[in-house]
């Protein structure tokens, strides 16, 4: 039987109010759609809000050389050459551009000398590229587009959960999905959806993202029928707080590293000059007097081997502490306190001075930090056209940490929310321009609203039964004690298998999830439903991971230690068919010559 | 942060609101505690061990969001900011919603209000670019605008302010949207009057400077010094000082 809904007409349904969703749903309503935008949390402040050092562009404002080319250039390097370069293409091109809109709408970066948006260096960037704000960029960008778009005609509905996208054949008809507040149940009958509900970095135990990373737009995309690539690549952020236990995982920004901080193991020696690849060797400072150089700001001097990518600094801090030179945590020292003086550090780096003095009594204008790798962000995501965003199922479109390609192997830092804007922007856009072509709203099939009813009430009705029951916060901390020992930083054929193995027991248990209390406000009714897409999202990257043998970007296998050129031209596919998961390698398109020379 | 070792193995009682709509009651749980651990993970802890349906809103866990405001002993705070060692040891740690907006469930609260106002603000209205195509700001000139910037919308200003905590003034905007409307004020790119709302629509007037919303910012954002008494001077200006209004007619302002 079919409890009765609520139901919602959108030409545009935008899932997710990070910086990717909110673009989107601009833009949409800016082409004249009747738009909506759903969030699992309160407008501003999704996962966007935590974005510290900054978004690239290449403006060439503090270095006249930067230009789009290099950016390209630097994205398609940092992502190990696996990236779908038009996209990379698309992103460096138009980057500027979004840049320039957001002040408009009120953003207020921090400046340069003459008085135009400034630019630090980050990893992977030649230039000084990353326009921010101290170490708040994110919390600047989600803020000036929610204070935007509340001005923009467009429904916004929060602490509101997805949980089916529903079909009429192939085509997307809507979003099914219940208010948190009551429990109750929505549908939102739409002529396009557009999927920004980031990333997954909740499945890991060590973890710089936020509750509601969990996965659940690429587990709606996989359902819906929609392909996912590259899950094998995860970033591990080389520098997550390590002490207390209580704030493991926490991000300290790269802009430490930026700014001038230096990495040293337990024996004081400053070991990322030991760990620069061939690629690089070109482009990074040998001595530790360059690097000083380059600091002072001389620009003959090249940069330090501590901005180098992050798969590349994670990796070198976790052989350092592998190899016994580790700190008394179990990490790396992070000092930026001599490089820099107490009151620039406060200025340019406020919230790491306020999270140490805080959450760990360190003052880090006196003291090292303590750090060590933390999952950061997916590079995979469902697969998506880079001049529309649309995936393969007609009408559903995505942007943001949801979608693949982009990224390559490796993410570099600030890429990701210069990507938001971008491919929110064209999300919305041809979202808006996919349903201004159809006749009126797809059919809704009453029997995949039921299912949908019935899938999430499951936690309740089992509860009743009094049969063996499993906790969701129990199989939720198991999953991801699991995915770290299994599918983290270091990985094997052997222990992806027994993670494989492990995973089925897992969701054998999740078949037994039971909560107590109402629907209204309930976290462990909320975690129990979540769980099915971390479940999905995690069986996907272990997949993924297995049959890529070659270690390339964010995926480090132990036993494969090298990049293979053959492996180079292939991308790794997942969907669900006959509700198994099957993967494949596809063939990489190649690229034209002209961006090809841009790579020399 | 040795006191932190010694606490291994300890316990500690904390008493939570657990309720519907306003009515309930403090329900008591005995927490492990571990080193430098904050008050949202004795929630979290209490979640996982006997109360899954405990409601509470959380996202960063790092002090970014604003999500996670609550009144600690009394006290409005951010429970992932705020470390159990800091609290008295001796007594329990109790920890209730926000108690000027409407109570939903346990520690969450209808904080709806503070969006409808954000809205009724009208949005930057910039003057036109350089000719070269860029706006040019001197930092100087930008940074109170970025300390205003910093608010992370965790509304717990709005919730000790006694003009909306006892009065229920809805007619006044409260700090938080104080020092948007301030930031905007002050924003070198704006074009908008706003010296009229401030004074109409959002009552400015109706503060008193006690600088209770200052002291509980976790930003550490100045409101009232920064923002609010900057504002109050401007309106004097234009409002209440015959010279200045004189000056204006003759200036044609
Ligand atoms: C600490 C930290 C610092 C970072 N710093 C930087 C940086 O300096 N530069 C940079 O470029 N990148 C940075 N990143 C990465 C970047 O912040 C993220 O990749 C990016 O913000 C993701 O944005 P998004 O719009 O794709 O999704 P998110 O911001 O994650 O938003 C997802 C939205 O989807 C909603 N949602 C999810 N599932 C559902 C559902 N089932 N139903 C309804 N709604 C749903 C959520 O409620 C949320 O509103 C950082 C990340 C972290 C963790
Ligand atoms: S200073 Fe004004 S705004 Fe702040 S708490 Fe007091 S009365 Fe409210
Ligand atoms: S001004 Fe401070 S206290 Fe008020 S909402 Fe913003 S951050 Fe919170
Ligand atoms: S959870 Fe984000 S501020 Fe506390």
């Amino acid at each position: 039987m079919t409890e009765s809904y609520e139901t919602i007409q959108y030409d545009v349904l935008v899932i997710g109010a990070g910086g990717a969703g909110l673009r989107a749903a601009t833009e949409a309503a800016a082409q004249g759609a009747r738009t909506g935008l759903v969030s699992k949390s309160l407008l501003g402040k999704a996962h966007t809000v935590m974005a510290e050092g900054g978004l690239a562009a290449a403006m060439g404002n503090v270095d006249s050389r930067d230009n789009w080319k290099v950016h390209f250039r630097d994205t398609m390097r940092g992502g190990k050459m696996v990236n779908n370069w038009k996209m990379a293409h698309i992103h460096a091109m138009e980057a500027p551009d979004r840049v320039k809109e957001l002040e408009e709408w009120g953003a207020v970066f921090d400046r340069t000398a003459d008085g135009r948006i400034l630019q630090r260096p980050f990893g992977g960037h030649q230039y000084p590229r990353l326009v921010h704000v101290g170490d708040r960029t994110g919390l600047e960008m989600i803020r000036t587009l929610q204070n935007h778009s509340i001005h923009q005609g467009f429904g916004i509905h929060t602490e509101c959960v997805i949980t089916h996208l529903l079909k009429d054949g192939d085509r997307l008809a809507g979003a099914f999905g219940y208010w948190r507040t009551s429990g109750k149940f929505v549908l939102f009958q739409a002529k396009a959806v557009v999927l920004a509900t980031g990333g997954v970095g909740r499945v890991f135990n060590f973890t710089s993202n936020s509750w509601e990373c969990t996965g659940d737009g690429h587990a709606l995309a996989m359902r819906a029928g929609a392909e996912i690539i590259d899950m094998e690549f995860i970033q591990f952020h080389p520098t997550g707080m390590v002490w207390p236990p209580s704030v493991r995982g926490v991000l300290v920004t790269e802009g430490v590293r930026g700014e001038g901080g230096v990495l040293l193991n337990s024996q004081g020696e400053r070991f990322m000059f030991r760990y620069i690849p061939e690629m690089f060797a070109a482009d990074v400072a040998s001595t530790p007097e360059e690097a000083s150089r380059w600091l002072a700001g001389d620009s003959t001097a090249r940069r330090p081997p501590e901005l180098l990518t992050r798969d590349v600094v994670a990796r070198a801090i976790r052989s350092e502490v592998d190899q016994g030179r580790g700190s008394p945590h179990g990490g790396a020292f992070l000092n930026i306190a001599s490089q820099r003086t107490p009151d620039y550090i406060r200025r340019k780096l406020p919230s790491m001075y306020h999270q140490f003095m805080k959450l760990a009594n360190l003052d880090i204008t006196k003291e090292p930090m303590e750090v060590h790798p933390t999952c950061h962000y997916i590079m995979g995501g469902m697969r998506v056209d880079a001049e529309t965003a649309h995936s393969r199922v007609p009408g559903l479109f995505g942007a943001g940490e949801v979608t693949g390609g982009m990224h390559g192997a490796n993410r570099l830092g600030g890429n990701s929310l210069s990507d938001l804007l971008v491919f929110g922007r064209r999300a919305g856009l041809h979202a808006a321009q996919f349903a201004a072509g159809q006749n009126g709203f797809a059919a809704i099939d009453p029997k995949q609203i039921e299912t949908a009813q019935q899938e999430s009430l499951i936690p309740f009705h089992q509860a009743a039964q009094g049969e063996k029951t499993e906790n969701p916060y129990q199989l939720l901390a198991d999953l991801r004690t699991m995915m770290e020992a299994r599918a983290g930083i270091w990985r094997t054929q052997e222990g992806l298998e027994k993670g494989l193995q492990e995973l089925n027991t897992l969701k054998e248990r999740a078949s037994h999830l039971s909560v107590a209390g109402g629907r209204a406000y309930n976290p462990a009714w909320n975690y129990a439903v979540d769980l099915h897409n971390m479940l999905l999202v995690a069986e996907a990257i272990m997949v993924s991971a297995l049959h890529r043998e070659e270690s390339r970007g964010g995926h480090t296998r132990v036993d494969f230690p090298t990049s293979s050129s053959d492996l180079e031209k292939v991308t790794t596919v997942v969907n669900l068919k006959d509700g198994g998961l099957a993967w494949k390698k596809e063939a990489r398109p190649t690229m034209p010559d002209e961006l090809k020379e841009l790579l020399k | 942060m040795s006191g932190n070792h010694e606490q291994m193995g300890k316990t500690v009682k904390v008493r939570v609101f657990r309720g519907e709509g306003g009515q309930g009651a403090l329900k008591e749980h005995d927490v492990p505690v571990t080193p430098g651990m904050v008050v949202l993970d004795a929630v979290h802890h209490i979640q996982a061990a006997d109360s899954g349906d405990l409601a509470a809103r959380w996202n960063c866990k790092a002090g970014k969001c604003g999500s996670c405001a609550a009144e600690v002993n009394g006290k409005p705070k951010l429970m992932c900011m705020t470390r159990m060692d800091t609290l008295p040891q001796d007594q329990p740690v109790t920890i209730e919603p926000l108690q000027t907006f409407p109570h939903l469930r346990d520690l969450v609260t209808d904080v709806s209000w503070n969006f409808q106002v954000n809205k009724t603000i009208p949005p930057l209205n910039p003057k036109p670019r350089e000719a070269d195509g860029t706006y040019r700001m001197a930092q100087m000139d930008i940074d109170r605008v970025q300390e205003f910037h910093k608010c992370i919308e965790c509304f717990l200003c709005q919730d000790v302010c006694h003009i909306l905590r006892n009065h229920k003034a809805e007619d006044f905007a409260g700090p938080r949207f104080l020092v948007r409307n301030a930031a905007l004020c002050m924003h070198p790119l704006d074009t908008e009057d706003r010296l009229p709302d401030l004074k109409d629509k959002f009552n400015l007037g109706y503060c008193n400077i006690t600088k209770c919303c200052t002291e509980v910012c976790p930003e550490e954002i100045h409101i009232t010094d920064n923002a609010i008494i900057p504002l109050k001077e401007r309106l004097a200006g234009r409002f209440y000082d015959p010279l200045a209004a004189l000056g204006r007619v003759l200036k044609g302002d």
